[in-house]
């Protein structure tokens, strides 16, 4: 028998503007210098003053300079642009759902993501990046309309339990339907790459396409994150307090899987992200969504960079899968939040 | 809990009789399908002893130890599945979606990688490595779940086996990819539920297992009647709760750990064949477990038969026909309830 999912604690928003904006400044800045380390350390090791000079002054003739800006540049702004759009997709999927342990890797949007990736390359092996890009959008939007639709046909029905079960059903069912295409298919090696996550293959080309469209999601989700708030209290005091909660829903649950989907398309499948860095700035900045969806921005890049160089340093110059460093942190990060969570029901 | 219906002593024995006939006949049919079939007269003569020597070779060397292992695999995971769902008093436990296999997939992994170049008669070594595998992540996820006072309250396993479940999955999937390309393909294979176990030597390691523990559960069927009931009148009628529950818990996660030690990481079975069972027969356990047991094979046994049949020759993994069902069930059961 489920157990009915009853949340009695009172909430207040707590809001803390002046750590807000200085979690959001800081944080630019030590980005900044991650990333000059990132770009820094690598096969051949280069030093800050040459990465310094190479992006700010392009030279075309140097070897370091194509190196910086042909491979590592791309790559890194990369990791920065899915750090952040995973991060405020899960702060958002966090708020609409008032699920803590909301997040894109659990409830079968990465997964929706793959199996449509596998069906794309079954059918045209060489498809365009614009194409890709599509595709795992309509995965993840496969994936997440599966688990919040079967989650919500009973009443009352979208508890932290009902969803993280649908999810892991659902994350089942799609991969299995992946694997399925891709041994048919003979693609077993490609889609494995994409099931570890990489971060190597990022150009500039991917970038300018899915630079602008990150921006504008969370963008969008800053303009939305007030209402956010308010829709993080309950459907029914957001109603009450006069909200179109049905639009607010699916313009934050577009700018989800449009964010969700881009990650998948650039690293492939990385759980965890989400999950962890609305709950560290939510610890820093408290509840205001108005500075939770910024401040995940910023974490979030941070935090994928960071992972990302530990990923290539532990065992250069091989690269560890850069999910399974993501994983060695967020796996105890869940399991704390499991078992909080399930104290309170 | 649900209204109580419980079928009369006849209708069960009936049931179970279907369903073994049921059983035989998949097995008959997968026994003649495959890369090279077998039309019945063949099958006939073979069985007694007049075959070929090509067709003594496919069906004793290659298709009956198969069938076999898939058989009891089947049958450890419907047990396995039935005892979690009434420990746990929770309808939607399986091994799989429990984090078990994925603990028990893991020491599978690291056997691969240290011993799998030794001699086979290590093949009975390795359901003890998924047992290991199998009992330390319970012990992780029961610890977890577990609190003073309280002791351990089913949501909260689920939710923390679930977890694990995804968590042990990625390291999986980061220790092999530094391995060789054929003992990755190996664990690939092993993830996606392809039934590999497929001599006798492997039907050896499973059958012992079962025919020790399926009796122990069958003498406990009693205790998981009231198990399956609230806690405090599990208490009240003077069930040593945590004790029963943990010796239950044990024995669930060795079937499954021995199980997918030898048939592939294959989810779902140990979640539909109870449910199955006990819509046929009723929630009392001494009715409902034989009929789960034989389902779960039947269920195993004509997924992996689909699978064989769909792609040649290597054919899909049965655990990717099993979840393709299974998955699907198990969202209509959460829609229902």
């Amino acid at each position: 028998m489920l157990i009915k999912n009853k949340q009695t604690d009172e909430k207040q928003i707590v809001s803390r503007p002046v750590i807000g904006l200085s979690v959001i400044i800081l944080g630019l800045f030590v980005l900044v210098i991650c990333l000059v380390f990132a770009i820094s350390v690598g096969a051949a090791h280069i030093d800050f003053a040459t990465v310094w000079n190479s992006i700010f002054h392009y030279n075309e003739s140097g070897k370091a300079d194509q190196v910086i800006v042909g491979i590592r540049l791309p790559r890194e702004l990369g990791v920065v642009l899915v750090g952040a759009a995973l991060a405020v997709s899960g702060a958002i999927m966090q708020g609409i759902t008032r699920n803590p342990l909301a997040e894109p890797g659990l409830l079968g949007i990465n997964a929706g993501a793959g199996f449509a990736l596998a069906c794309l390359l079954a059918f045209q092996a060489h498809a365009s990046y614009i194409v890709i890009m599509f595709a795992t959008f309509l995965g993840a939007g496969l994936g997440a309309g599966m688990v919040f639709g079967i989650s919500s046909i009973k009443r009352g029905g979208l508890s932290p339990l009902r969803v993280i079960l649908a999810g892991s059903a659902v994350m089942y069912l799609l991969t299995a339907l992946a694997d399925g295409v891709a041994l048919v298919f003979h693609l077993t090696q490609d889609l494995s790459i994409w099931k570890i996550g990489s971060t190597s293959g990022t150009n500039w080309m991917q970038l300018r396409l899915a630079v602008p469209i990150v921006i504008i999601g969370i963008l969008i989700a800053i303009v939305f994150s007030k209402k956010l708030t308010i829709l993080s209290f309950g459907e029914d005091i957001a109603k009450g307090l006069g909200e179109r909660t049905t639009l607010i829903k699916v313009v934050l649950m577009a700018v989800v899987l449009v964010l969700a989907g881009i990650s998948v398309s650039l690293v492939g499948a990385l759980a965890f992200v989400g999950l962890m860095v609305p709950h560290m700035v939510r610890f820093l900045v408290g509840t205001d969504y108005r500075w939770i969806i910024p401040c995940s921005a910023v974490f979030g890049s941070i935090l994928l960079v960071l992972s990302d160089t530990a990923a290539r340093m532990i065992n250069a110059p091989f690269e560890t899968p850069i999910g399974a460093v993501v994983a060695i942190i967020g796996i105890p990060f869940f399991l704390y939040l499991a078992r909080r969570e399930g104290r309170r029901q | 809990m649900s209204i109580i219906h419980q079928a009369s002593q006849k209708k069960v024995r009936l049931i179970f009789f279907i369903s073994v006939v049921v059983l035989v006949s998949a097995f008959i049919i997968s026994v003649a399908t495959g890369y090279i079939s077998l039309s019945p007269s063949q099958l006939g003569r073979t069985i007694f002893g007049f075959g070929t020597s090509q067709e003594n070779l496919i069906l004793f060397s290659f298709r009956l130890p198969r069938i076999l292992v898939t058989i009891l695999a089947g049958m450890g995971l419907a047990l396995s599945g039935a005892i979690l769902q009434s420990v746990t008093r929770n309808p939607l436990s399986d091994p799989g979606i429990l984090g078990i296999n994925a603990g028990a997939g893991l020491m599978v992994v690291i056997y691969v990688m240290y011993f799998s170049s030794e001699a086979t008669s290590f093949i009975y070594v390795l359901p003890f490595f998924a047992l290991v595998g199998g009992i330390l992540t319970t012990i992780v996820i029961y610890l977890l779940s577990f609190k003073r006072g309280e002791g351990v309250e089913p949501t909260r396993l689920v939710l923390v086996g679930v977890g694990l479940a995804s968590a042990i999955n990625g390291l999986i999937f980061t220790l092999t990819a530094r391995l060789e390309e054929e003992q990755n393909a190996f664990i690939a294979n092993w993830i996606a539920g392809r039934i590999w176990g497929d001599d006798w030597i492997f039907v050896l390691a499973l059958l012992p297992w079962l025919l020790i523990l399926s009796p122990i559960i069958f003498s406990k069927a009693h205790i998981l009647n009231i198990l399956n009931l609230n806690e405090n009148v599990s208490v009240g009628l003077g069930v040593k709760v945590e004790r029963e529950r943990r010796l239950l818990l044990l024995i669930a996660v060795s079937l499954a750990a021995v199980s997918v030690s030898v048939s592939g990481g294959i989810a779902f079975i140990g979640l539909m064949a109870p449910h199955i069972a006990r819509n046929l027969v009723g929630p009392r356990h001494q009715s409902f477990l034989p009929i789960a047991a034989v389902l779960g094979s039947i269920l195993l046994l004509v997924s992996d038969t689909i699978g064989r049949s769909l792609l040649d020759p290597s054919g899909i993994p049965a655990g990717i026909i099993v979840t393709i069902i299974g998955a699907p069930y198990f969202l209509y059961l959460m829609a229902k309830r």
